[in-house]
């Protein structure tokens, strides 16, 4: 499926600001993006349910542009799942295979089995609202799966789930997506939920993409300062404090957890500034805040000139008392010169997949 | 005070709950079962006195003499073509002001179909009448085509019955489609239907217990109808008009009460077809 410089304007918002994309058979593709960004617009646009006010939607060799929802060979599963509330939970997962004629004999068995694959197979007669947030979006998978689409759309779908539901879930999706070789194209605003589940992701900003990648190559090596705050959390260097760390002006970035937190008294007096002779950066700092997170403690380093890096450390000791302990102490950090991702913009990548980013 | 009631919850809700159902039991079922009972009594037929003895000879007349027959089911012809055709004008109605329009346009279709409630139910009727004289405005629209007024007559009535209960019809309609997500019908769309079928399998299961609403309201409040058959039925009468002359110009009230338990009968009957469709659990 491919997106050919599409456009979206609600009278004078531009909503989708010309967007090239090509996804692969079978891949899942994640859009992700703060809400507003567009992303949704895209997905609304490869259904059909709205007009572009230009360029191309192709399924395949098709050019489906002009095409009504009703004639595209891709299907959706909805944010509040559109369950039909009147009918038994069968009669929704067979509602496509009625209104395209299939025979009433072939098709409450392909219903039922695609009931089964989403482990619902002894619900069939149930109404939607006796349900579970959980058993629904099933059903909706299952509506959307039992058509055989090219492509499946999903839009935000585990977004009412709580959180423990929405891991099962999107563990569930991935094995589900592998077993039935459909094209799922993902929307979310969730940057965890996209690296858990996708083969490559575009990541959205104001109506624009501003990188696609696979999830390692987006986190690792983001392409603007968006991206690299957007997905994960990162330590953003510009400026004079930049030229300490590394040498230039930036912008630069860093992971939390690629960070080393040294004591002063550890490394010997007087740090290295400006990049160590042995690949690595140093700055200086006050821990100003200690947060755990259970998992990983999160310490915020003041280094100066207003800004704060933070840096993530495994929480392998039963007790952090030692952590806390730091808060208000100067302390060194240091990362190996691989982990700084420039941020320079130069390497923005477009819909194609390959050459993002530029060289170190 | 409030102390005692703060402490005496059933106390609380009975003193909440007495008015209103004794207004219920008394006032309202009440005359139901009056009405009832005067029709089972007699009138001497030389004072014209009610006499409290018990018979069904007002039963009797009402389905022995033609007139009353033709009568009932007149009225009940009308009732029916009345929801019928307020049914078909208020579906794509409804549909528009809550699916299409925007919401601006939406606020003023809802006053302009709430506004001729205010105005008097006499003049509306009044005003059909003219429109509907020899001369009239429906003369000088059907004329290009070859065709009259209908006159003053059953048609005339169940014109301007259906103008009259149309905002009772709308109104329901629009309020169960105002509950139907757009998310349904692009999903209907997403499987594969096109508009008419959305429409057919999605659209009007939906409506239909606002349908059923609407239709209660149009079917009872013609059954009952008096005046407007007056003013537009030239002679035709229905159920409401012997009612009228038998408790004014022939002062026979257990035949008038007799002949008002037939449309309560109908709208009975009427109610328990509907439960069965289970339209009424959804309302």
């Amino acid at each position: 499926m491919s997106l050919r410089a599409l456009r979206k304007e609600f009278g004078a918002v531009t909503a989708v600001d010309g967007i090239d994309l090509d996804i692969a058979d079978g891949e899942f593709f994640s859009m992700l993006g703060p809400s507003g960004s567009g992303k949704t617009t895209v997905l609304r646009m490869i259904a059909g349910f709205e007009q572009p006010t230009g360029g191309q939607v192709l399924l395949g060799e098709q050019d489906v542009t002009e095409l009504p929802p009703f004639r595209r060979d891709v299907n959706t599963v909805f944010q509040d799942y559109a369950l039909f509330p009147h009918m038994s939970v069968v009669q929704n997962v067979e509602y496509g295979l009625r209104v395209k004629k299939v025979p009433s004999g072939e098709r409450r068995p392909r219903a039922e089995a695609a009931l089964e694959t989403v482990r619902l197979a002894t619900y069939g007669g149930r109404r939607p609202h006796e349900l579970s947030g959980g058993q629904r979006q099933r059903v909706a998978l299952a509506r959307a799966l039992v058509n055989r689409p090219r492509v499946l759309l999903l839009d935000e779908p585990l977004g009412a789930l709580d959180l423990k539901l929405r891991r099962q879930m999107q563990i569930e999706l991935k094995a589900l997506q592998r077993d039935v070789g459909i094209t799922f194209v993902f929307v979310t605003h969730d940057q965890e939920e996209a690296l858990t589940m996708s083969d490559r992701i575009a990541v959205f900003n104001d109506g624009r993409i501003e990188q696609v990648a696979s999830p390692v190559e987006l986190y690792e090596r983001p392409a603007s300062p968006f991206v690299a705050g957007f997905v994960g959390t990162s330590n953003l260097l510009t400026g004079a404090t930049a030229r300490r760390a590394v040498g230039d002006d930036g912008p630069v970035s860093v992971r939390p957890e690629k960070i080393q937190l040294h004591h002063r008294t550890d490394l010997g007096a007087g740090g290295h500034q400006g990049g160590g002779a042995d690949g690595e950066c140093v700055l200086e700092g006050v821990v100003t805040e200690v947060v755990y997170l259970g998992a990983a403690t999160h310490s915020v380093v003041d280094v100066g000139d207003g800004v704060h890096l933070t840096v993530q450390q495994q929480n392998e000791e039963s007790s952090i008392d030692h952590l806390f302990a730091r808060r208000g102490e100067r302390v060194v950090l240091t990362w190996r010169r691989e982990h700084v991702v420039r941020l320079d913009g130069a390497g923005r990548s477009t819909g194609d997949g390959s050459g993002h980013n530029e060289e170190e | 005070m409030s102390n005692v009631l703060h402490r005496r919850p059933g106390l609380r809700l009975g003193l909440l709950l007495t008015p209103p159902m004794l207004w219920l039991g008394v006032a309202y079922l009440g005359a139901l079962g009056a009405l009832f009972i005067t029709s089972l009594w007699g009138q001497n037929a030389f004072t014209g006195e009610v006499e409290r003895t018990w018979t069904l000879d007002n039963f009797r007349t009402l389905l022995d003499v033609d007139v009353y027959r033709v009568i009932t089911l007149r009225t009940l012809a009308i009732a029916l073509t009345v929801t019928v055709v307020d049914a078909v004008v208020a579906i794509p109605i409804a549909l528009f002001m809550a699916k299409v329009a925007s919401s601006r346009l939406k606020g003023i279709l809802l006053v302009a179909v709430l506004t001729p409630l205010w105005a008097s139910y006499l003049v509306k009727a009044y005003a059909w009448r003219g429109m509907l004289s020899e001369n009239g405005l429906v003369s000088w629209l059907a004329r290009p085509f070859g065709l009259d007024t209908p006159g003053y007559g059953v048609v005339a009535t169940t014109l301007t019955l259906a103008y009259l209960w149309m905002p009772y019809m709308i109104l329901p309609i629009f309020a169960s489609l105002e509950r139907l997500p757009d998310s349904l019908l692009e999903a209907s769309a997403d499987l594969g239907a096109r508009s008419v079928e959305t429409l057919r399998r999605v659209v009007l299961p939906v409506m239909f217990p606002g349908l059923v609403a609407g239709s209660i309201f149009t079917f009872s409040l013609t059954l009952g109808d008096y005046i407007t058959v007056r003013i537009v039925g030239g002679a035709s009468q229905m159920l409401g008009n012997v009612v009228y002359d038998n408790v004014g110009a022939a002062n026979n009230l257990p035949f008038a009460a007799a002949m008002a338990t037939v449309p309560v009968v109908i709208i009975l009957v009427y109610l328990a077809l509907v439960r069965r469709t289970g339209a009424l659990e959804n309302l």
